[in-house]
Order: structure tokens, then C-alpha cells, then sequence
């Protein structure tokens, strides 16, 4: 059962083969077999799973109405606000926050019926590709347990991808949805800016941050994302659009269909066996009958720079607020004011996190301000220009989601240079606002998943899914499942 | 010498809710329970802008003949304070949402405009609440203040006097309260007000030294803000005296202008042995001794790493928003005065006290007016008795139990029925004892009507028929002695003559009396 998709599962509950109880057990039981290996989760509250599913379960018997997601288990990244529950953002300034609130996206999760599913590992506070920043644990690649499972949403995914879970919701501010599911071998998506509230996401890059949702195929992102997209009036930078039946019409292909191919995208550093994946990826698309174009994105270079200049200025005045004051850890011993706050940061947060405060500060800091945040702000500007041109004359860009598979734990934790370049492909989305998705499109030759992305124009969410959905239903890859899932089964 | 004033005043709006969330803004409320997760800075929370606000926010612009910006944004201002949740404030830096206005001020010494460079919106922060007893007890934070609507207009450094300055305040206060923008309560805090100070003092080459500027802070008072401006001036000039020739010295090497003045800074020698300009600083007001206080002078100024808040939208302003709210503003304090002195003929002691009060206070007099057809004696109703039962009870006028059309019939009644004040005073008092209407507080006073003139005549032709020797004593010139006849009459109406028209007929009677 753990196996099938939301989908599969809504159906087997309509038919009354499976309830919410008994598919909540499966996968509860799949992450007392798998999780002490891939540590996926931050914290499951088995009760807790089991009175919602039962709720749903008492719902139906008395012909209640039921939302699209009813009793279906997702899993929530630790950086999203549940009532009551613990939300860490895997850092340790953290550990004992439980907020009185939930984020937009968790309310509605709950108005679609599904059943909150534990929160899910990340890097602290979203900053890094590999969930190797967590201050709690290491999350495992299910396909090869060496492997990092990316990141920032390394929990989220790798849950998806070791079955613990049919769906989850991660964040992606510079990659870390559509990176860790390229490299766990699923499907991951980071909607247009303003597509998902962000009330209840602690935020990190506020100008950059989007909820995004896992899934083991096409078919279902679409699901989980009509039930968390939409306009929210506590979100003055949502959109005004309401959500979309995408699942409704993910199945229709795009007819025409031009992808535009950019040069950029196929750059020094990209792995041959990723490349060769992605240029078969584009001929399956040739043999669905699609045009294919050359686009260029001739500022793409500047946005690994531009990122790590605009994401760490922003993320140094939100992150101020914990400083054992109001929010987060205090210090035990400490004298004075200066000296609580410095103590209580200091213990806190974690080396990533300081490396980035204060690469932040220093870009705002006055002096600097002009050739460094401002500059990036222009640059962002003439990269979204570049896609604004791109889209003109074509419906998506395809092209790499990671330039590398599933690196080693503890490859590139010493070298935070190399780990940014692992986003290289992602980052310039988050810049210029537009939704992407990575699909999986084959296998390294030592077995590690490899990960194709489409982007599209702001708000083509719904064109996105179809495009992705064609080449899904073309191909056999989303049928593998990692090694210890298929042990399992 | 020239001293050089520029102050910085901070309003709170008069929303019923805060600038980014739905929390009360009511003054007083036991702390931290107007609070949410938004204005608490929880993680995960995001500010909305709350859109009377803004509207208040331009009004307000618009009354000090300040331009509207069509496009605003908002930006963070990050510094760490414990009042301060989030750790940065949401305020405005580069794009105010207003520029460039002016204020007409009186002073003894004539008329004067102040330039307005700038006012914009922003979050007030919380308040700290210290250990009293000062032995070193935790400090507790009260968040309920925490992002209540603030506008902060910053003056052109054009102010001379410390004269000036009050009557800028004024200024600002009557205007505000006048277009019910902001109640202006400095003790409550709804008015602060920083000052920056320096003065400029005349060198034998025709240049001038300026002394460094010091921004003293969060004055609580209108008086305080004169008293604290006119010791720093004098501070100023006595540190001048002692620090130049010694720690300070002029830089000698450039000047700057200021107006039609060439002006010269001072240096002093930082621990590199190398002479760099005497910085701003800032100080306090002690309001006991009438000292400001010089808080420690800083290497560099503070950064406050502005940048645009990425959690909010621009406002983009439209031509039609910026008609619709000067169409709301109605009528300007400055106008108000001339036309009630030309409508009504009122004094201008009596019409500025009026309009200082603000719009309401203005309606109440002009409904009493139009219904009792008396301004003089409404003005002196208003701003006598009214005004002093307003501080009495605490209340606005829009609070007081008798409305200005009540006082107006009122006002109609005891003229018809001349009743003198003290009467009235009795009847008013029952009115707003009961909330009666004047016709009924005079029946339940028993007051009967004893105006007749031909009634009284009579009385007294009675009373002097029936009392020989209070005539007698009257003709031999005691004065006195007509008191044994107004007596008289008093007793028989039971207090209720008109006590001019009695001592005029007693006079007149007594006159023609054998
Ligand atoms: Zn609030």
C-alpha cells in the first residue's frame, strides 16, 4: 500500500478497501521499518496521526463531505508552523518553539481533509543543499544510505522517496525543493513567487521563499498543489489569483509545444551522465512532437553571486529576532543585555547560519549597501528580464535540475563554495519569481537517481504540470523504488 | 549667534486597530493583551498594511501641505532592542510617502513657515518596563504599544528660538487634533518629540562655527521641550568655551553653507592621534533639574542597514486616492479661525481657543449657536464652563452628556426666562446630572418663571409701601439699605428674580419714592 500514490489511495477509500486508519498504520509502519536509517523525520506524534485518520474515517461513515486530500499522510518540513506542534527549523535556537498558530498551508491541508503526518528534517533553517546543517540529524539518500538526500528539504523528500509517506510539503528558497527531489529519484516543485502563502513559513530569503510539494509523480504534485495555492489575505505578496484544479487537466498534454533548450544550462561542471540523461529527456520530448528552440539566459552566470548577496540580506534581519529575548533559546549564564543576546545566538545557531548573518549584514552594512545588495538587486532584475525574453518564444526551458547525483555525506561540508554550485541550476527561479519542477528522468551508473527541470513563466503552473505529466507518462522511471523499499515489498 | 532648532515629532494614528495586524491600539489596556503573533514578531508571521492608516497617514500630509508620492515602499530599519520583537522596525527611508511641506507658526516675534523636509509611517515599538526599586530585578517588555500606526514628520533645521519651537508644537498638535488624525496626547505618548540643536557663532572672518548638533531625545512635554532646548543652547556655548583651543579645534580648511552663512565644523584628535569632526550625539532631558544630559559621544554613527521590506508590497498611489482624502479633510484650522471671527463675530482669544480644541468642540459651538442665535454667549459657555468639565470629567465632547444643540436650547431658555448665572449654572449642572433637557431641569428645579417685569414692579412698589424706614435710611444715603427691599422680593419669588432687572427697578423705585 505504501507504494501507491494519492491517487491510488483516494480511490482504495472510496471503494472502502482501505480507511484513513488503516493507510495511516502502513505508513507508520513504514517509518518505524525505514526511518532509524534514512532519519527523514524531526518528529511524529503516532497518537496524534492516528486521531486525525480516525476523524476522517467517523467523517466519512457519516457521509460528510471530504476534501481531495482525505486521509491521505503528508508530511510538513520543520520550518512550517503547526499548532502546538514543534517547528525547529532544524536549529537549535529553536528546539522548544511550538506555535500558537498555523501556517495558511497547514489549515488548509486540514480543510482538504488530509492527515498531518509528522514534520520533516532540514537544514537550519533552510540554508544548504544537502540537510547536512540540521542540528539534530543527518538525513539519508534512501537510494544509496552514503548519500546525502540534498536539501534544504532533504526530510521531506527523502520521506517521499522511502515511501514513509505518499506526500510532502517543502520550501525552496534557492533550490531545496526541486534539488533533493532530483537527487531522491522523485518529483518536486517550487510554484511562482506569490502562488502559496508564506504565513506560517519561517522564513529565511522572504523575496525568494515558496512552499512546494512532493509527490511520487506528476499527477500527484498537481493534487497537492491545488489544496495549499491560492490568495491569501495574510500574505500581502500572494497573489490575487485563487487556486487552480490542476489535477483536473494535468493529464491533457500541451499541443504545441515548444521547449526552448538554454546553452547556459549545460555549463562547465555538469556531470556527463547527467547530461546525457537530460539530452535524451529533450529527444522524448521530440518524439511526443515537440518543437525544440535554443533561449539564452545570458545573466544566469550572476546568479549564484546574486543569490548569496539578496537571500543572506534578508535572512540577517529576519533571523534577528531570535535572540533569547522574545524567541528561541536563551543562554544560561550571561551579563547583561549584549551579553544574552550574543550567548544565546552564539549557542544557538549553527556554522552555516552564522556564515550566512553575517554575509548578510555585511552586504546592507552602510558603505557597502550600493555595491553589494543594491547591485544584486539590479542584477536580479536584467535575470528576470532574460526569462521574461525566453518565455516570449517558447512554453518551458528545460533543462538540468542538479549538475551532479547524490554526492557522499560529508563530500562537500567542508567546501561551502562547492555545495552553493549544487543549486547552480535552481537558483536563478527563485530570482526571477517563476515556478520550476524537477522530474526524474534515469539513473547514474552507480545507481543514484538523475533529475530533469522545466521551468515556465509566472503563474504556468498549470502548463508546467502538463508538459512534466507527458514526458512522466512517456517514460518508466517514477516505477523504481530505492533498494530498501523493494526489499520491503 | 544663530541657533539652529529642527525637531522631529512622532504622532500615533487614530486607528481603531495597529499598522500591520487587527490588535487594539486603546491606550491603557493591562500589558501585552493587544497583542498577536504578528505584532509579537512570532516566526512565520507576515505584516499586513492595515489601510486607515494610511489614509489617516495622508490626510495628515496633505493639512501640512506636504506632496503625495505616488509610489512608496516600506523598509526595515534593523537594530536590536528588547521593546523591539522582531529586531527591526518597519518603517520608511529613501521613499517617504510624503515630501516637502510647511507649517505657519506665531511667535512674539511675528509670523514665521516652517519647512517640512519628509513625513512618513512607521510601527511604534514597545515599552520597557524597568525595575523600580533599581536593585537589579529582570526588566519586563509590555508589547501592547508594539506596531501601533506612528507618522514621523521631520522639520527643516529652520527653527531660531526655542519659541518657535513650542508654538511649532502647537501647531502641529491643534492641526492634527483639528482633522482628527491624532489626539496628540503627549503625556500619553500619542505626541513625542525629538529635538536637534546646535548653534552657529560668529568668527572675525565672517564665517561661522557650528557647534556639533545634539539630538535630545523623547521630550515629554511641550515646556519640557522649550526648557530642554533653551539649556542645551547654553550648554552648547559653555562647552564651546572650554573645549576649543584644547580637545576641540575648528577645521580651519573648508566651509560649508547654510543659507546665506558659511559655516565651520569643529575636530577633535580620535585615539589615532588624527583630527576628525566632533560627531552628532544625543541626549536626555532631565526633567527635574532642567538639565539635558549628554549621553556618550560614538566613534561612528549607527547603521541601520535600511532595506526594503520584502514581506510588504509598494502602495501605489493614485491621483483619485489623493482627492478622495483631500475632499475628506475638509475644513483646515488656519481657515476655521477666520470664518467663525467673520460668521460669527467671535473675538479671536474666543475662536482660537475653539479651534484649538479641535473639530468636535468646533461643531458642538456651532450647533449651540444655531439653535439659542447667541455666539457670543455660546463661545463663553464653550470655553468657560464646558471646557473646564471636559478636564474635570476626563471626557472628549463628543463623550459629555449635553450636545451642542442641547447647550443651545439651554442657552435660548435662560435668556427668555432671564435667569442669572448662578441659576443657570444650577440648571446646566442638573443637566448633566440627569441628561435632561433644559425645559425639563428648570421644572424639576422648581425655577418658575419670574421674568415679568410688571410682576416684579409690583413687588417692589409692595415692599417699599410696606418698609418706611429702609426708605427713610435709603434718602439719608444708606445704600444699604435697598438690600431690606431686594430681600424682600428675593423672599417672595424664592430666589427666582432676575437680579439685574431688581436692582434696577428697587434703584428706580427708590428714586421716585417720597
Ligand atoms: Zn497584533
Amino acid at each position: 500500500m505504501i507504494q501507491l500514490t494519492a491517487h491510488e489511495l483516494r480511490r482504495l477509500q472510496e471503494t472502502g478497501q482501505a480507511n484513513a486508519e488503516s493507510i495511516a498504520r502502513a505508513f507508520l509502519d513504514a517509518v518505524r521499518r525505514h526511518d532509524g536509517q534514512v532519519k527523514a523525520f524531526l518528529h511524529l506524534d503516532e497518537d496524534e496521526v492516528l486521531r486525525q485518520a480516525k476523524a476522517i474515517d467517523a467523517k466519512r461513515a457519516a457521509k460528510q463531505p471530504l476534501g481531495p486530500l482525505a486521509g491521505i499522510p503528508v508530511a510538513i518540513k520543520d520550518v512550517l508552523c503547526v499548532q502546538g506542534q514543534p517547528a525547529t527549523c532544524g536549529s537549535k535556537i529553536l528546539q522548544n518553539f511550538r506555535p500558537p498558530y498555523d501556517a495558511t498551508v497547514v489549515a488548509k491541508l486540514r480543510e482538504a481533509d488530509a492527515v498531518l503526518f509528522g514534520s520533516t528534517n532540514m537544514d537550519e533553517f533552510a540554508m544548504g543543499s544537502s540537510t547536512e546543517n540540521s542540528a539534530y540529524q543527518t538525513t539519508r539518500n534512501p537510494w544509496n544510505l552514503d548519500c546525502v538526500p540534498g536539501g534544504s528539504s532533504g526530510g521531506s523528500a527523502a520521506a517521499v522517496a522511502a515511501c514513509e509517506v505518499p506526500l510532502s510539503l517543502g520550501t525552496d528558497t534557492g533550490g531545496s525543493v526541486r534539488q533533493p527531489a532530483s537527487l531522491c529519484g522523485i518529483v518536486g516543485m517550487k510554484p511562482t513567487y506569490g502562488r502559496v502563502s508564506r504565513y506560517g513559513l519561517i522564513a529565511y530569503g522572504s523575496s525568494l521563499d515558496q512552499v512546494g510539494p512532493f509527490a511520487r509523480d506528476v499527477g500527484d504534485v498537481a493534487l497537492l498543489l491545488e489544496s495549499i495555492a491560492g490568495h491569501d489575505p495574510r500574505d500581502s505578496t500572494s497573489g490575487p489569483r485563487p487556486s487552480v484544479a490542476y489535477s483536473q487537466t494535468v493529464d491533457q498534454p500541451l499541443k504545441p509545444l515548444t521547449i526552448g533548450v538554454a546553452k547556459e544550462y549545460f555549463a562547465e561542471g555538469l556531470d556527463p551522465e547527467v547530461e546525457k540523461a537530460v539530452r535524451t529527456a529533450i529527444d522524448v520530448y521530440k518524439s511526443l512532437g515537440a518543437t525544440i528552440k535554443d533561449v539564452t539566459l545570458p545573466h544566469s552566470r550572476f546568479a549564484v553571486a546574486t543569490y548569496y548577496l539578496v537571500a543572506t540580506a534578508e535572512a540577517s534581519s529576519n533571523l534577528a529576532r531570535y535572540d533569547g529575548v522574545h524567541f528561541g533559546h536563551r543562554a544560561a549564564d550571561y551579563r547583561g543585555l549584549r551579553d544574552m543576546h550574543c550567548k544565546s545566538r552564539g549557542e544557538g545557531f549553527g556554522t552555516e547560519v552564522k556564515r550566512r548573518i553575517m554575509l548578510g549584514a555585511y552586504a546592507l552594512s552602510s558603505g557597502y549597501v550600493d555595491a553589494y545588495y543594491l547591485k544584486a538587486l539590479k542584477v536580479r532584475r536584467l535575470i528576470k528580464n532574460d526569462f521574461d525574453q525566453a518565455f516570449a518564444d517558447c512554453d518551458v526551458i528545460l533543462g538540468p535540475t542538479s549538475p551532479t547525483p547524490a554526492f557522499r555525506v560529508g563530500e562537500k561540508s567542508a567546501d561551502p563554495l562547492a555545495m552553493y554550485l549544487s543549486d547552480i541550476y535552481t537558483i536563478s527561479a527563485n530570482l526571477a519569481g517563476i515556478p520550476g519542477i524537477s522530474v526524474p528522468c534515469g539513473f547514474s551508473s552507480s545507481g543514484l537517481p538523475l533529475g530533469l527541470q522545466l521551468l515556465a513563466a509566472p503563474y504556468e503552473e498549470e502548463k508546467l504540470l502538463r508538459v512534466a505529466r507527458m514526458y512522466e507518462q512517456a517514460t518508466e522511471w517514477r516505477r523504481r523504488r530505492p533498494p530498501l523499499v523493494a526489499k520491503d515489498a | 549667534m544663530h541657533v539652529v532648532i529642527g525637531l522631529e515629532v512622532h504622532v500615533q494614528l487614530l486607528t481603531r486597530t495597529k499598522l500591520f495586524c487587527g490588535c487594539s491600539t486603546e491606550f491603557g489596556l493591562p500589558p501585552n493583551t493587544a497583542t498577536c503573533p504578528v505584532c509579537c514578531g512570532l516566526p512565520g508571521t507576515l505584516p499586513v498594511m492595515n489601510e486607515h492608516a494610511f489614509q489617516l497617514a495622508m490626510k495628515a500630509a496633505l493639512a501640512l501641505h506636504c506632496s503625495i508620492a505616488r509610489y512608496t515602499k516600506w523598509d526595515r530599519k534593523n537594530y536590536f532592542y528588547p521593546d523591539l520583537p522582531k529586531n527591526y522596525q518597519i518603517s520608511q527611508y529613501d521613499l517617504p510617502f510624503s515630501n516637502e511641506g510647511w507649517l505657519d507658526i506665531e511667535t512674539s516675534a511675528g509670523p514665521k513657515k516652517v519647512g517640512i523636509l519628509r513625513a512618513h509611517l512607521e510601527e511604534d515599538a514597545g515599552k520597557m518596563l524597568h525595575d523600580e526599586a533599581g536593585a537589579g530585578g529582570d526588566s519586563l517588555v509590555d508589547l501592547n504599544r508594539t506596531g501601533t500606526p506612528l507618522l514621523e514628520i521631520v522639520s527643516h533645521p529652520e527653527m531660531e528660538t526655542a519659541e518657535q519651537a513650542r508654538a511649532y508644537l502647537e501647531k502641529i498638535r491643534e492641526l492634527l487634533r483639528g482633522i482628527e488624525v491624532s489626539d496628540c496626547e503627549m503625556q500619553e505618548g500619542s505626541l513625542r518629540c525629538d529635538a536637534n540643536v546646535n548653534v552657529h557663532v560668529p568668527q572675525v572672518d565672517g564665517t561661522f562655527v557650528a557647534t556639533p548638533i545634539v539630538e535630545i531625545k523623547n521630550l515629554n512635554s511641550i515646556r519640557n521641550v522649550e526648557r530642554a532646548i533653551a539649556h542645551e543652547i547654553d550648554r552648547q556655548l559653555n562647552e564651546l568655551k572650554e573645549n576649543v583651543g584644547k580637545e576641540w579645534r575648528i577645521d580651519e580648511s573648508k566651509t560649508s553653507v547654510f543659507g546665506d552663512r558659511k559655516v565651520r565644523r569643529l575636530e577633535f584628535k580620535n585615539k589615532d592621534g588624527a583630527w576628525v569632526p566632533v560627531s552628532k550625539t544625543t541626549a536626555g532631558f532631565d526633567d527635574r533639574f532642567g538639565r539635558t544630559e549628554i549621553q556618550r559621544r560614538k566613534e561612528e554613527a549607527s547603521d541601520y542597514r535600511y532595506f526594503p521590506d520584502p514581506d510588504l508590497v509598494p502602495a501605489i498611489v493614485s491621483e483619485e486616492q489623493i482627492a478622495r482624502v483631500k475632499g475628506k479633510l475638509g475644513e483646515l484650522p488656519e481657515h476655521q479661525l477666520a470664518r467663525l471671527r467673520s460668521q460669527y463675530g467671535l473675538s479671536e482669544y474666543d475662536a482660537d481657543i475653539l479651534v484649538r480644541n479641535g473639530r468636535p468642540f468646533v461643531g458642538f459651538f456651532e450647533a449651540a449657536t444655531e439653535v439659542c442665535g447667541d455666539a457670543k454667549e455660546a463661545a463663553n459657555w464653550a470655553t468657560n464652563d464646558v471646557l473646564s468639565l471636559l478636564k474635570a470629567r476626563n471626557e472628549t465632547v463628543v463623550e459629555f452628556p449635553i450636545t451642542g444643540h442641547k447647550l443651545g436650547e439651554f442657552l435660548a431658555e435662560i435668556k427668555k426666562r432671564k435667569l442669572n448665572k448662578q441659576r443657570a449654572r444650577e440648571v446646566f449642572a442638573e443637566m448633566l446630572e440627569s441628561g435632561s433637557h433644559a425645559v425639563a431641569a428648570i421644572g424639576k428645579l422648581g425655577i418658575q418663571s419670574v421674568a415679568d417685569e410688571g410682576q416684579l414692579l409690583e413687588m417692589v412698589q409692595r415692599a417699599i409701601a410696606s418698609n418706611a424706614k429702609a426708605v427713610a435710611d435709603f434718602k439719608k444715603g444708606k445704600v444699604k439699605a435697598a438690600d431690606a427691599i431686594k430681600g424682600f422680593v428675593m423672599r417672595e419669588t424664592k430666589g427666582q428674580a432676575d437680579t439685574e432687572v431688581l436692582q434696577r427697578l428697587v434703584l428706580e423705585e427708590l428714586a421716585k419714592a417720597p
